[in-house]
């Protein structure tokens, strides 16, 4: 291996991805946009839930019911008439998640100290979104029926009735539960997978369709220092990206780093190697722009964006897929990312996903080497 | 006229199915993704590893810890004798929330005294957290509920000449109905949402880039010299790729109803109606794309760089409901949206063409809008 040729080749490509301003602009904007709609438009937190409230009983004790919907952050009244249909239209449109109906005997119930019901009408489609909100509601009227329990105590002159058994939950590392928080470092992972889906799986291939691929190997450049030239270019940009993500991350959306950021560099350079030289590896054997790049768009971007932990958990996926996760090294990275991220980690407890992404990269490097050879021969 | 569209047709249908790789890329991506989306996507909380740290160890923490056990919810993976393990097992993601019993729990429990139960939760999956927090909750709720049952048969209050007065308190208890998905499961949301990714994915590329494929090796000037006029052309390039996106929705309907078991409750003719009128939307954003783009990655980085946010302002996995304002009023101008709406109203709501009208006509008002404006792009391009 020369410095020299590799040097020319680092040269080559970098001419090229400046020449083409579009797909560089591309390049360096998709992280841009990819931040922004994860960071300030796509959450999974709910709030706002719409909700009809079908009051048959009119007393003051169910508006007071009403009227703790009323004032949860969580729950937004829809106005207008409430009955049964108007709730089935609602939800059938739509317009409503959740319908809440207070039957008319709700105040008798409640003043004769029985047990009062109240029916909840839910929209599972979402089934996350459902479960989350019916949730929210069912803990609600729980607390009104314990405070209803207590009211009725201190007038009866029992004193106060406590709860047997309280729960304190306490949430580590992400206490306002921001879905952002977890998303913004994971996608970091998939930012970096996408320069190397997108742009490197086309570099080679590029070279054999247009007939460039034959002056190349009438000059003295080896395999490897056309593999790394190649590479370092496009690992520049990927950096790039990494350091936008980063800026743009803690800077504008406040995403709280309390780990190393040297080790998350460190890390991200692990990373973005082994997935450029898998894009490298794939452009070389399929000499297709078009299939080299669905290729690593199936085995990098897809992996990358679903079964990585980024933001669907490895530990519901069905036992099958959770074995195969393993051999997906976007999920060692995006495990870096959130640990370093959210939990402050360092290397002590993450030093097996960082082994694993340098077993990768060295394992795809040698393979990809050994394919040019085998082609370029 | 008809004649040199079939030509076209003809020709590219035998261009695209001429390599066995090109046949294989038509039915392999979509098959994969619709897998790897319908076993991935996910969003259901099962199986929680929980770490258990009973610092008490009396009759009492038991019958707590026996209580997590026979809720299918949770699996006890792990034991933490002290704060450090257990911050450990958080740190490492081992567990996903320790259980923590202080000394004294027991004591206080047989003597009545307020007493409280510790758990810790990994927020780092905000959502993942959220509904933990609510199964644990529950299950301490749930044994209150019956302890305080206990209490109130117990407790006397008086005696009359009726027999003895018992303690009586109030309760309001909440009584759920899930509609359309009752038990829950994400499966049945995320796969027909799948469906429209798929086509949006499939139809767009491919148009895209068989034009810019014949620009960027030279044949578009041969097709230019034949007396074939822009119309035809583009008629041609696009009617092939229509039908391969309609077989293909077909296709991945047949997945989700055979492999996922997705309920289909409304009416397939609907589903295919809707799924013509979306076609129109991604071929002329196709056409768009071959517009402004020289060379396969251009086009292959213009589709994946307009894709990519249309289908997450789609409400494929993040609610529409919960996105700022003006991003909401940004997806009334996203095709893919209205195309999910629909998707997901036959197949779960079994939602007709009375509810799902609007939808429908949006769909036809952008579909013909885009096709027309890229049309006359194309048009101007080629001239």
């Amino acid at each position: 291996m020369k410095w020299r040729r590799f040097r020319a080749i680092f040269h080559k490509e970098a001419l090229h991805i400046m020449r083409d301003w579009r797909s560089l602009m591309m390049a360096l904007a998709v992280p841009l946009v990819l931040l922004l709609l994860f960071g300030y438009a796509l959450t999974l937190d709910v709030d706002r839930i719409l909700t009809v409230i079908y009051d048959q009983d009119q007393t003051p004790q169910s508006r007071e019911l009403v009227e703790r919907f009323r004032g949860s952050r969580y729950f937004q009244i829809v106005p207008g008439p409430a009955n049964y249909r108007t709730i089935v239209k609602h939800i059938d449109d739509s317009s409503a998640l959740l319908g809440i109906v207070i039957p008319n005997d709700f105040a008798h119930r409640v003043e004769s100290a029985q047990e009062a019901k109240v029916q909840l009408l839910l929209d599972g489609s979402d089934s996350n979104t459902a479960s989350i909100a019916v949730g929210y509601a069912e803990a609600l009227i729980l607390a009104h029926s314990a405070e209803l329990r207590e009211q009725m105590l201190q007038r009866r002159g029992q004193g106060k009735l406590k709860m047997p058994v309280d729960v304190r939950i306490r949430v580590l590392y992400n206490n306002e539960l921001k879905s952002k928080n977890f998303i913004v470092p994971g996608l970091i992972a998939v930012i970096l997978m996408i320069i190397a889906a997108l742009l490197t799986s086309l570099t080679i291939a590029r070279e054999w369709e247009n007939g460039t691929m034959e002056q190349l190997l009438s000059t003295p450049v080896r395999p490897t220092e056309l593999l790394l030239g190649k590479l370092a270019a496009y690992f520049v940009l990927g950096m790039a990206d990494m350091v936008i993500s980063l800026i743009v991350g803690v800077g504008i959306f406040g995403v709280p780093l309390r780990g190393s950021t040297l080790l998350l560099i460190v890390s991200s350079a692990l990373f973005l190697f082994g997935a450029l030289c898998w894009g490298i590896l794939l452009s070389t054997i399929t000499r297709s722009q078009l299939l080299a790049y669905q290729l690593s768009l199936l085995s990098s971007f897809l992996p990358a964006f679903l079964l990585s932990g980024f933001i669907y958990s490895i530990d519901n996926m069905p036992f099958v897929i959770q074995q195969f996760t393993r051999i997906v090294p976007a999920r060692y990275f995006v495990a870096i990312l959130q640990g370093v991220f959210m939990k402050g980690t360092g290397l002590e407890v993450l030093w097996m996903q960082m082994l694993f992404l340098v077993m990768y990269g060295a394992l795809v490097f040698t393979i990809a080497v050994r394919k040019m050879r085998q082609k370029m021969a | 006229m008809w004649e040199r569209v079939t030509e076209i047709v003809r020709k590219e249908f035998r261009q695209t199915l001429r390599e066995p790789r090109m046949r294989g890329i038509l039915i392999g991506p979509p098959l994969l993704q619709m897998i790897v989306f319908g076993f991935a996507v996910n969003l259901d909380v099962t199986q929680v590893r929980l770490g258990w740290m009973d610092l008490d160890r009396s009759v009492e923490s038991q019958e707590i810890r026996q209580r997590f056990v026979s809720n299918r919810t949770f699996v006890i993976t792990a034991e933490a004798g002290s704060e450090r393990e257990a911050q450990d097992l958080l740190d490492r993601g081992t567990v996903q929330g320790v259980v923590r019993i202080a000394p004294g729990f027991g004591a206080d429990a047989r003597g009545s005294r307020q007493t409280e139960i510790q758990v810790l939760l990994d927020g780092a999956n905000s959502n993942t957290a959220a509904i933990v927090g609510n199964y644990a909750a529950a299950v301490i709720s749930t044994r209150n509920k019956e302890l305080l049952m206990a209490q109130q048969t117990r407790k006397l209050v008086g005696r009359t000449q009726n027999g003895p007065i018992l303690l009586r308190i109030p309760s309001v208890q909440p009584e759920r109905r899930v509609w359309f998905n009752p038990e829950l499961k994400s499966r049945n949301y995320f796969v027909p949402g799948i469906i429209v990714n798929i086509i949006t994915l499939v139809t767009l590329m491919l148009t895209a880039l068989s034009i810019v494929r014949e620009k960027e090796i030279g044949t578009m000037e041969q097709i230019m010299v034949t007396p074939i006029r822009p119309i035809e052309l583009m008629l041609g390039k696009t009617i092939p790729f229509a039908i391969i996106g309609f077989l293909q929705m077909n296709l991945v309907t047949l997945i989700a109803l055979t492999i996922f078991r997705v309920p289909l409750n409304g009416s397939y003719f609907l589903l295919a109606g809707a799924s013509c009128l979306f076609l129109l939307s991604t071929l002329g954003a196709g056409l768009f794309m071959s517009t402004i783009s020289d060379t396969q990655q251009q086009a292959m980085m213009a589709t994946f760089f307009f894709f990519q946010p249309a289908f997450m302002l789609s409400g494929f996995a993040f609610p529409l409901r919960n996105m700022p304002q003006v991003v909401q009023w940004v997806t009334y101008l996203n095709p893919l949206r209205y195309f999910m709406e629909i998707v997901r109203g036959v197949f779960l709501k079994g939602s007709g063409l009375d509810v799902l009208w609007s939808q429908m006509v949006m769909l036809g008002v952008f579909g013909v809008t885009i096709l027309f404006l890229s049309a006359q792009r194309f048009h101007k391009r080629l001239d």
